[in-house]
């Protein structure tokens, strides 16, 4: 129990730390940016490849449940995938693979960059090292995670569309009536703040984790694993809090 | 000139520093020796600011950097240039950028003249046309003159360099010992080096500290160092039976 509340004051000095004045804006500009670009444009394709199957697989397993209840229509299938992409399958399942790609990354960065002493380097500059070490990972995560997650949940209904063409459930004309039908703003809302949480906790507790380390290449892989399984874990119980309260 | 006293560091129960005091002078090579684990890295962490020392105060031309909030501790740190054991150089950055980089944080200098800076930096440690390379790219002896232009970028007043010459061929180590050596003498900088290299202390060694379980031991002169005949510090320059009988034999 110390152990956890010392983790935590911890994560809280840092987390202060990383958004300190910056020494010069567009140094720490320039390296948001580039952060934003090896998260944002390296996960594309995973992010890509499994929201469209998700989606097709929702759209697979709804139109078989619903021949065996001849009452319910099939344009409903674009409606239910719409909606549990929307709340829960994009936000989540490409936080899970963020966490899993992005996060091991960050931490395993700065696990080496602490190791082979660069890190001090920075400080023996001058450099605020949390600050443009953490600060810009942070940052960038928090605005291309909601992104990635707009274009999960567009795959994802263009995946639950083409499923259903391939297996002939429905019309392109039905399914899209049930993509529009019902829809509510509010959702969209609900899913950009899991977004914005999600990317700010999978980055910053994988941060923590990396900057942290001590020893050597054991407690680098050590800390990757811990970043993935921490950051997996309260973005869980983050995204339960979020569905009670605002749903 | 920098003075640290009565530097003591414990690391839970084990005391590592047990009360050092030294000066370091100004256009001198001043250099730190002892065993593995006699606190040589931990004194030049404590004198740099990455390790806080439990007791004793750090002077940098009489200003207490102990006593100094992070604020004024960041701007001493713009006077220091440090060489790592193991460079420490940015992998992501090519030579050109990593040397670049203090010059992009801290000044406001035009691209052409932070680029002249470089490659002057660059020349300076022998280092021509490398600007493109990363340093995954460079032998061992290229990354410590890389690691040497970068601390040099801001023409410090303060260089510390810890185990310059490690995992460095004896010819290599050599030439990076001169190029410490002519540089401090050349930009008057307050230079102290790390080393357990016999070869360092007798080549650029101005000034020797020796450390011994955590205290000061001995401190003297490269030419001083020769006249020891016992104690730990003869056990430590002439550690194999050839050098002790070397040694015994010599008209000393």
């Amino acid at each position: 129990m110390v152990k956890f509340f010392e983790q935590l004051g911890g994560y809280l000095i840092l987390m202060r730390q990383a958004f300190a004045k910056p020494e010069k804006a567009r140094m720490y500009w320039n390296e948001t940016f580039r952060q934003a670009k090896d998260i944002g444009v390296g996960s594309l394709p995973i992010i890509a490849i499994v929201s469209t199957f998700i989606g097709g697989v929702s759209a697979v397993q709804f139109a078989y449940q619903f021949r065996s209840i001849s009452l319910v229509p099939m344009w409903w299938i674009g409606s239910i995938v719409r909606k549990g992409m929307i709340l829960e399958l994009a936000p989540t399942v490409s936080a899970l693979l963020l966490a899993g790609k992005v996060g091991s990354n960050i931490a395993s960065e700065l696990g080496t960059m602490r190791i082979s002493e660069q890190i001090d380097a920075y400080e023996i500059m001058g450099v605020n090292t949390p600050a443009y070490l953490i600060g810009p990972k942070i940052a960038a995560s928090v605005v291309v995670v909601p992104m990635l997650v707009v274009i999960a949940v567009v795959l994802g209904i263009l995946g639950g569309w083409g499923a259903g063409l391939l297996g002939n459930f429905f019309s392109t004309t039905e399914y899209f009536r049930g993509v529009q039908d019902g829809f509510d703003g509010y959702d969209v809302f609900i899913m950009l703040v899991k977004a914005v949480l999600f990317g700010f906790t999978l980055s910053s507790i994988s941060c923590y984790k990396g900057f942290t380390v001590q020893g050597g290449a054991v407690e680098i892989g050590k800390s990757s694993t811990q970043a993935v399984v921490l950051s997996s874990i309260v973005m869980m119980i983050v995204n339960f809090f979020v569905a009670f309260l605002l749903l | 000139m920098i003075e640290i006293r009565d530097i003591k560091k414990n690391f839970g129960t084990q005391q590592v520093l047990k009360g050092i005091s030294a000066t370091f002078d100004n256009g001198k090579c001043n250099l730190i020796i002892g065993k593995s684990g006699s606190g040589k890295t931990v004194t030049l962490k404590c004198m740099v600011g990455l390790f806080e020392p439990d007791e004793g105060n750090i002077f940098y031309d009489g200003r207490n950097i102990t006593e100094m909030n992070f604020h004024a501790r960041k701007d001493i740190r713009r006077e220091i240039g440090m060489l790592f054991q193991g460079t420490a150089l940015f992998d992501s950055l090519t030579v050109e950028e990593n040397v670049q980089f203090p010059l992009d944080m801290f000044t406001n200098q035009t691209e052409a003249e932070k680029k002249e800076r470089v490659n002057f930096c660059l020349g300076r440690v022998n280092l021509p046309n490398t600007n493109k390379k990363y340093p995954g790219e460079l032998s061992g002896g290229m990354k410590k003159r890389v690691g040497i232009a970068r601390a040099i970028v801001m023409n410090p007043k303060y260089l510390f360099c810890d185990e310059p010459n490690s995992g460095l061929d004896p010819k290599t180590a050599i030439v990076i010992d001169h190029l410490i050596k002519e540089i401090t003498e050349e930009y008057n900088i307050t230079t102290v080096v790390n080393t357990h290299d016999m070869n360092s202390v007798m080549g650029i060694g101005d000034k020797v500290v020796f450390l011994h379980e955590g205290l000061k031991y001995w401190e003297g002169n490269k030419d001083e160092i020769m006249q020891i005949t016992d104690g730990e510090l003869f056990d430590f320059i002439f550690a194999s039976d050839f050098l002790k009988d070397l040694r015994r034999n010599a008209k000393y």
